[in-house]
This record gives structure tokens, C-alpha cells and sequence, in this order.
């Protein structure tokens, strides 16, 4: 198993108290899982993405392992932390339009980059080249600023600088969000290129777009509150959901093929809850359409095949 | 009716303006009364421009707007208020439409100073209620409200709301709902078909197909300031004719069939030519349902 998560804990924070923006988060991820993780702004998805590459200033670890590769990640210590980044753990950023310097050049750039990590850039440059070609780039934006590369591109040569040194596990936050449909396609399929080549071994891709998700992903996590609710091939999470905020969630997508005039779309009334003072029991139960007095009480998590897992009293094994 | 004729636009770009950037080429469409359109595109293809062009945000370089036959992009500033008592829009950002200083239902009570000062404040407080109800909202959750305190569906239906104060004809909605999150979206999808059932035209801009789909009767497909493609959406979307409207629904990502199920090889689409000259012309394949040639 690549990446064992158990009842990771992080707060946020604030003047007011700390915010529990993961609350007891378990998983975990196989060597050559694609997993896609989903779920509401809010929920914590970009949260549990840091916590595993790199903390900031606001946010606290209050309990919890994470074990890559059977090695314990110190997400507390942050220089410990820096020996493991982008050689083990590496990140493509939400905004990585924004994510070189843009006053370096790009071959500059990874020279620095490199440096960093004790590795020489012309050793690495064969590979780096031959890379820059799989993902449809010339050697020469090397020679380029960022500004000189368009929006689709920066975010390939991020991708690629990313995975440079073979990362176990790679962390996609929205990698998608700011490209238009044609563009959307390439990149995620070339994630799962990366993935069947062998340049990183697992991969946790942070989205909100479920249907693009599920065209790449071999499962997928769904998230709520700071909690997971979900977790289940991708498959089943699309036609056979066990949860009912995951149910919700699917119903409320519009397809192409489905108008209007045939079949509302429902809503999920309500908004999630505050996760300042979080309510004990479900987190869903003021939204939920199965709520009942159990639900008070913490769902457990139910094991409903091997690979499926959801948290509700409602469901059954 | 709003109608579009022959619509271009330019922009001047690069250092004084030295460099001209055509954004619309010789569009041409109408909305009727009742009726959603969407205008769906990648990036820069130019359908937020055709919005702002509606909404007179820009002018129009070439062609003409008419409302109900009267051309409006010849008006004057007094008689373009009176357009905006008819036309209206609505943004993609429902967070930074708002002042945050300010409690958001103050963008309701500038449109009885400038729209309605005769109205007393009585009257327009019922009126207020009415249309918050009307758009799904309860008035006491979203009164005296800042705009931080509110979700981002509730501030894009205050935002309709305010639109409907106005005994608007034409709504212009332009990506008012890719920054919502899926569980609320819906709620204002929903908000436009009921609007739509009311009598209300809707100029719907958005890159998301399968939300075209689900709302709008018609739709526009455009690709480097020009339509490839436009008609029912039921045609347009079942029986795409241009090769550009074939990739984009094969790109779409959707929950009944994988990309690796079907590996559809994309077909080659002709570059970008010159933007000054005319679009190759679009020709009625089917009872409403036109593609441009080259299809």
C-alpha cells in the first residue's frame, strides 16, 4: 500500500477557535491507485491535499499519521517535511498558471529547482527533454519566460516539472478547473499517462467535477465536513452510491441528454455546516432525507465490500 | 425580441492601441420571448463579448441590437436607461459583484433610486419580498445581510432578483453559475427555466455543454469570434454537422460513457485565418439547425 492515512486531524486557526477542517481522516491508496477526491468547497479536499505535501502558517496538525511507502511523513516538521517534497511527494498546485517565477527562465527555473534537491540539471536534462516531448512541448521553452508560454502549456510544463524526479504519490488539486473542455481532456488524460509510464506511483487528483473525475480515477473519495463519507471504485460511487450525501450529490449533476422540461434536477437543500463548533453525530443530518435519532450519534464506518467503505447508519454491509 | 444582426466586434490592443483584435465576426441570432439560448465556446471564441455587446457594456464595432425593432445601439445615455429597465445581466462571480462594505440587499435599494424614486419605501419593501420569493429566497435570511454571510447561490438569485425588479424582457447570464458549487447550482438552473416559463428571454453563456443542454431550446456553438454551429439543441447536440462541435462533445466528460471506452480520435479543425475576413457562411442543414460550410 502506497499511502496510509489514519484519523489525520488538521486545524485551521482563527481569532475565533480552530476550525476542523479534517476531522478524523482515514484512507488508503494502493501503489498505482488514480484517486479522485470530491466533494463541496469547504469540505476539506485542498486541506487533506496540503497536509500531505506541506502545512501553512494557519494550519495546525493536532493528530493523525500519514505513512507513504511504509515511512511515516512528518507533516508537523517542516524541514523534515522538505527532504520528502517533490522526491517522494509532489504537488501540482490550484493555480499553476501562477506557479513559475516569472522573472527566471524555465530552464533556469528547474536548474534552481534541482539544485535545491542535491540533483544535477544536466544529468536530469535528457529525461526532462524527452518528457517535455511526450506531453507535445519543444526543448525550446527552456529558453522561455511563463508569459511566453499560453495557459495550456504552462500547465503541462508544471505537470511535468512536478513529476520530475518520480514522486510515490502526486497530489492534483484542480489541475482542470481553469482550462476550457478540449484542453480539460488532454491534461487529465495525460495524468494517467504519467501514472502507466511510471512517473508516479499513486496519485490523489482534488476536484469538484465528478464527471471529469470519473473518467480518469479507479476510485474515488467523497468528502463532507472535514469527514469522508465515501470511498469506492469510481464506478460504483457513479451508479451504485451507498451514501446518501454522495446520492445527493450525483443527482444534482446535469448530463448531456437530459433536458429541462423531462426531469427536474434536485438541489441539496441547506448548506453544509459550520466546522468551527461541527455538530457530534452525522455531519449531513440536517440535509439528509434518511435522518433519524441514530443519527445523533457518530456514524460508523461500514465496510460494505472490500474495496467500498461509506459512513452512515443507514447502510449495511 | 432581441435581435442580433451581423454583428462584429474589435478590440484595439497591444501598446497605443497599435493592433486590432476581432472578437465577433458577423453574428447574427434572435431571442424570443420564453426562450433560453446559449451560446457555448472555448475560451476567446467570443461569447462574453456578444453579452457585454447586449448589454452595451462595449459597443458594437459593426451590425446592430435591435429590441422589439428599435435599434439600441444607436441610443442615447437617456434612452439607454430605458433599455435597462428591459435588459439586464447577471455575472459569473457572485462574490465580487458586491461591494463587501456594504449589506448585500443594497444592490435593491439602488434600483429604486435610480429606477423607481416615486415609489415609497413601503411599497417597495412588499415589492422587494415578492420577488426574493419569487427567486427561491426567504427575505429574512437574506435582508441585512453581508455579502460573506451568504452562499454563492443565494447571492447570484439576490443578483436575478434585482434584475427582476426591473420589468426586464431579456436576462443576459453569463457563466452565473460555473463558480457554484454542485449541490446549489441546480437551484439556479432551476431559478432559469422558471424564468423561462414566464415569459422571459434568456442569453445564456456558458462552456459547459451539458448545462446548455438541460436548460435552452437553442443553442450557438463558437469558435474564433464566428458561429461553426447553431439550432434546436435537440439537433444541434443529437446531430452535430461541424467537425468543431463533434471534438467538443467528444471532449465533454460524462457519467454514462468513459473517454477510454471509446477512444474517438479528434479530427483536424482549420486554424485560425484572418479574423477581418467573413466567416464562411452558415447553411440550413435541417429544419432549424444551421452549420457553417467546411462541415
Amino acid at each position: 500500500m502506497a499511502l496510509q492515512v489514519e484519523d489525520l486531524r488538521v486545524h485551521y486557526r482563527t481569532m475565533r477557535g480552530d476550525v476542523r477542517a479534517l476531522d478524523g481522516v482515514s484512507f488508503g491508496l494502493e501503489d498505482g491507485e488514480i484517486m479522485g477526491l470530491a466533494g463541496e468547497s469547504g469540505c476539506g479536499k485542498t486541506t487533506l491535499g496540503k497536509s500531505l505535501i506541506r502545512l501553512d502558517g494557519r494550519m495546525r496538525h493536532v493528530g493523525g499519521t500519514a505513512v507513504l511507502d511504509g515511512e511515516e511523513l512528518p507533516i508537523n516538521d517542516d524541514k523534515a517535511m522538505n527532504a520528502r517534497r517533490f522526491n517522494d511527494v509532489s504537488i501540482i498546485p490550484q493555480y499553476s498558471m501562477s506557479a513559475m517565477n516569472p522573472t527566471r527562465k524555465i530552464g533556469k527555473l528547474t536548474a534552481d529547482l534541482l539544485r535545491a534537491k542535491g540533483k544535477s540539471y544536466r544529468e536530469v536534462k535528457p529525461e526532462l527533454v524527452r518528457r517535455l516531448e511526450l506531453v507535445g512541448l519543444s526543448e525550446k521553452v527552456l529558453d522561455n519566460y511563463p508569459i511566453e508560454l499560453s495557459g495550456g502549456m504552462k500547465q503541462r510544463m508544471v505537470m511535468v516539472l512536478s513529476t520530475l524526479l518520480d514522486p510515490s504519490l502526486l497530489i492534483a488539486d484542480e489541475v482542470t478547473s481553469a482550462l476550457d473542455v478540449s484542453n480539460q481532456k488532454a491534461v487529465a488524460e495525460t495524468l494517467v499517462r504519467f501514472r502507466d509510464l511510471g512517473f508516479v506511483k499513486s496519485m490523489i487528483v482534488v476536484t469538484h467535477d465528478l464527471s471529469l473525475v470519473y473518467q480518469i480515477a479507479d476510485t474515488i473519495m467523497i468528502m463532507y465536513a472535514g469527514q469522508v463519507v465515501e470511498k469506492a471504485p469510481a464506478d460504483t460511487i457513479i451508479k451504485s452510491p451507498s451514501h446518501p450525501y454522495t446520492q445527493a450529490l450525483i443527482g444534482a449533476l446535469p448530463e448531456v441528454g437530459l433536458e429541462y422540461g423531462d426531469k427536474r434536477l434536485k438541489s441539496i437543500p441547506g448548506k453544509p455546516p459550520q466546522l468551527l463548533n461541527p455538530p457530534t453525530g452525522c455531519r449531513f443530518r440536517a440535509r439528509c432525507p434518511l435522518a433519524h435519532d441514530r443519527c445523533a450519534e457518530e456514524p460508523p464506518a461500514v465496510q460494505i465490500a472490500d474495496d467500498h467503505v461509506a459512513s452512515c447508519w443507514k447502510v449495511e454491509s | 425580441m432581441l435581435e442580433l444582426e451581423n454583428v462584429w466586434k474589435s478590440y484595439r490592443v497591444g501598446s497605443l492601441g497599435s493592433k486590432r483584435l476581432t472578437a465577433v465576426r458577423d453574428v447574427s441570432f434572435t431571442i424570443a420571448p420564453g426562450e433560453v439560448l446559449s451560446v457555448v465556446g472555448e475560451s476567446g471564441s467570443g461569447k462574453t463579448t456578444i453579452g457585454k455587446m447586449v448589454l452595451q457594456l462595449i459597443s458594437v464595432s459593426k451590425g446592430t441590437i435591435r429590441l422589439n425593432g428599435q435599434d439600441i445601439t444607436a441610443a442615447r445615455h437617456a434612452q439607454r436607461k430605458e433599455y435597462y429597465r428591459r435588459v439586464q445581466g447577471v455575472f459569473q462571480d457572485p462574490f465580487s459583484s458586491y461591494n463587501p462594505i456594504f449589506k448585500a440587499d443594497r444592490v435593491l435599494e439602488t434600483v429604486r433610486e435610480s429606477f423607481f424614486p416615486g415609489t415609497s419605501r413601503s411599497e417597495w419593501g412588499d415589492k422587494v419580498e415578492r420577488t426574493l420569493l419569487s427567486v427561491g429566497l426567504d427575505p429574512t435570511a437574506v435582508r441585512g445581510k453581508y455579502p460573506h454571510q451568504l452562499s454563492g447561490g443565494q447571492l447570484q438569485r439576490m443578483l436575478i432578483a434585482r434584475a427582476l425588479l426591473l420589468d426586464i424582457e431579456v436576462l443576459v447570464a453569463d457563466e452565473i453559475i460555473s463558480m457554484l458549487d454542485a449541490s446549489t447550482r441546480i437551484d439556479v438552473l432551476n431559478l432559469l427555466g422558471d424564468l423561462k416559463e414566464r415569459g422571459l428571454g434568456v442569453l445564456f453563456v456558458t462552456h459547459d455543454l451539458s448545462l446548455a443542454n438541460y436548460i435552452s431550446e437553442r443553442v450557438i456553438i463558437m469558435r474564433h469570434g464566428a458561429v461553426v454551429e447553431m439550432g434546436a439543441t435537440g439537433k444541434v447536440f443529437g446531430d452535430p454537422r461541424h467537425p468543431y462541435s463533434r471534438n467538443l462533445l467528444a471532449s465533454v466528460p460524462q457519467l454514462h460513457r468513459k473517454w477510454a471506452d471509446a477512444p474517438d480520435e479528434l479530427e483536424e479543425l482549420e486554424p485560425d485565418g484572418d479574423r477581418e475576413l467573413a466567416p464562411p457562411a452558415l447553411t440550413q442543414v435541417d429544419e432549424d439547425h444551421w452549420a457553417a460550410a467546411g462541415s
